[in-house]
């Protein structure tokens, strides 16, 4: 705890009552009819070297928290700060440097390369943006980068689609690192990969942060993944964070019940522990569009009083590093590991 | 995998091209049809204006012409012109306003279009109602009002068939760039803080351009047809020039006395037409990915 407190001191990336909402219905003069609550009121912050590990169920609104965080999308209120400065009031010049420092991993990289490019060209692109170098330099460069991720040099001769899924994925994180940036978003990079090569990718990905001092914002919906390579973990539910801490904390310690539910989900892979009980959740996701007040997840929880349906739980900070948006649960320490 | 990759390199573009009979023998028909508009001096024996009026209406012969001069291949008109150099050099009439109306229309509607589909709102909005109002009236209608107004001739015709060619590439470009703007290729362009330029010419003009220039040949066919029905309504090109259309409307009167004053003229314009099309199916047919190929 106290290591990870000493190290946790430098705040990279600090977001605060971000919201996003994008409008259904209306055109150039009409209003929106309605807005998906994509992000709502969102507060987090992501330390230097470390990693935040975004989870939810689909359409809770965690790629466009990592799409945001690196000012990919306009928001709809709040700020986010990167090394202190808010980046929604960059100037042209500092936003391209921010461009250099920040970086997105996609989840189907494959689909982000333009695919009449080869794979030499769509390393080196970033490169060639920023005028890093040119030439036989920057053919060095790509080289260097893809024996980085553990792929030949000569691949950059060909086409992406000549490659097997997992080293699409490694292309696609050349790409991203080929600028030393400090900040990378992956967005859920494994989960279009085949179990085989899911590890491969895992390890660099850590590997990477090691060796280059990298700091991530992990997306993810597989729990377990996340558990082994962030810090941090931040829960998301329909647009709203639930709960957010150290991760050993957050499993020592679950306090929220939607948390309890998704690693309830995880597979026990002992057969003979199949008789243990588990929350199985009930009910559907409710609708991000104009949700009413009150607990979002109210709908869906055993512990939901009359107060959850009326009143938004804030986020508070219940033990010592450890934020959740509960009102019910705050002293059901259910002590399991 | 590079065994793979190789074998699909060794079917070159060529290869393909060979095998497709009709665009191969219509490729090579507008390839003739070409060099002979542009060696016209060299391949005819008359001007376009050198009138005879002692061979008029003279059928195609390949005899030599009374006063010994080099036989009417193709026979002369109601002044005793020669068809044949008409037809080349009207040809080259025809076939300057059809590229100049297809290049300068694809280039302005490709720009507008890719710019009304990336920015989208206002900008998409008022561009794509300009384009509705211009293409909700009839090309040939517009063009002659233009051509009213401003008078007839070359350059005037050319600027009459731009006022309407532009739309289709339009309207074209932008639904091009509407299905790949939200894509994961654009937004890493993005992430990478590549600049919007970088984005609509590196990256997304290259993803669309096949389908327009299977457009583009297909207008050049249009315009070129165009060209002729103005020009056979007098509202076109003006003698001393002359053109395809042109040869057509002044031989109408002659059609029963001397057919051949119109057939050939016709026939090179349905020829030309035809082969422009066989060729743009082709490149859609080669480019386009859902097209199932052999």
């Amino acid at each position: 705890m106290t290591e990870i407190d000493a190290k946790a001191k430098e705040t990279l990336l600090s977001v605060r009552n971000l919201k996003k909402y994008f409008p259904i219905g209306g055109g150039l003069i009409s209003k929106a009819k309605s807005n998906v609550h994509a992000v709502d009121d969102v507060t987090l912050d992501v330390y230097a070297g470390q990693t935040l590990g975004l989870v939810g169920e689909s359409g809770c609104g965690k790629t466009t928290m990592g799409r945001l965080a690196l000012k990919l999308l306009p928001k709809t209120s709040g700020e986010i700060y990167f090394q202190g400065e808010d980046i929604y009031k960059y100037t042209a010049e500092q936003e391209k440097k921010f461009r250099t420092r920040a970086q997105l991993i996609f989840q189907d990289s494959f689909s982000s390369f333009d695919s009449r490019n080869k794979i030499g060209k769509i390393i080196g692109e970033p490169l060639e943006v920023h005028n890093y170098c040119s030439g036989s330099e920057l053919e060095d460069r790509v080289a260097e980068l893809l024996r980085t991720v553990g792929l030949k040099p000569e691949l950059m001769h060909e086409y992406p689609h000549t490659l097997a899924a997992g080293q699409k994925q490694c292309i696609g994180i050349a790409r991203s690192i080929a600028l030393n940036p400090a900040f990378i978003v992956a967005d859920e990079p494994i989960s279009a990969l085949d179990v085989s090569v899911r590890a491969m990718v895992l390890n660099l990905l850590k590997d990477l942060q090691a060796s280059h001092n990298l700091t991530y914002m992990f997306i993810s919906h597989d729990i377990r993944v996340v558990r082994w390579l962030s810090s941090h973990i931040a829960v998301m539910y329909v647009g709203k964070l639930v709960e957010y801490g150290e991760t050993e904390e957050i499993f020592a310690h679950r306090l929220h019940p939607y948390t309890e539910a998704l690693l309830c989900a995880v597979p026990i892979e002992d057969p003979r522990a199949r008789h243990i009980k588990r929350e199985i959740l009930l009910g559907e996701v409710p609708s991000p569009v104009d949700p009413p007040p009150g607990c979002r997840f109210a709908a869906r929880c055993k512990l939901a009083s009359e107060r959850c349906f009326k009143e938004t739980p804030p986020l508070l900070e219940r033990r010592p590093g450890h934020w959740v948006a509960c009102f019910e649960n705050f002293e059901g320490d259910s002590e399991i590991s | 995998m590079a065994n793979l990759a190789t074998s699909k390199k060794k079917v070159t573009l060529w290869d393909r091209f060979r095998y497709n009979k009709a665009a191969l023998v219509s490729l090579i028909i507008l390839i003739i049809l070409f060099l002979m508009l542009i060696f016209a001096p060299q391949v005819t024996s008359y001007s376009a204006s050198q009138s005879d009026l002692y061979n008029r209406l003279s059928a195609p012969s390949f005899e030599q012409t009374a006063k010994g001069g080099p036989p009417h291949i193709l026979g002369t008109d109601q002044l005793g012109r020669d068809i044949y150099s008409r037809l080349i050099y009207g040809g080259r009439v025809s076939l300057t306003v059809g590229f100049v109306v297809g290049t300068i229309g694809a280039l302005i509607g490709i720009t507008l279009g890719m710019v009304a589909g990336y920015f989208g709102g206002w900008t998409d909005m008022i561009i794509m109602r300009l384009v509705d109002v211009w293409a909700s009236s009839p090309t040939l209608l517009i063009a002659l009002t233009f051509v009213m107004v401003l008078g007839p001739g070359m350059r005037n015709l050319i600027i009459a068939l731009l006022v309407n060619s532009w739309t289709l590439f339009c309207r074209m470009a932008r639904s091009q760039v509407l299905v790949i703007r939200s894509s994961a290729m654009v937004e890493s362009g993005h992430a990478i803080g590549a600049s919007t330029n970088r984005i609509l010419f590196k990256h997304i003009m290259p993803n669309i351009i096949s389908p327009l220039v299977t457009t583009y040949v297909l207008e050049l066919a249009h315009f070129i047809n165009a060209e002729a029905n103005l020009s056979f309504l007098g509202f076109g090109v003006q003698p001393p020039q002359t053109s395809w259309g042109l040869m057509i409307g002044e031989g109408r009167k002659y059609l029963t006395q001397a057919p051949w004053i119109v057939l050939f003229p016709g026939l090179l314009i349905g020829l030309t037409v035809l082969c422009l099309n066989l060729v743009g199916n082709w490149i859609r047919d080669e480019f386009d990915p859902l097209a199932v190929k052999q």
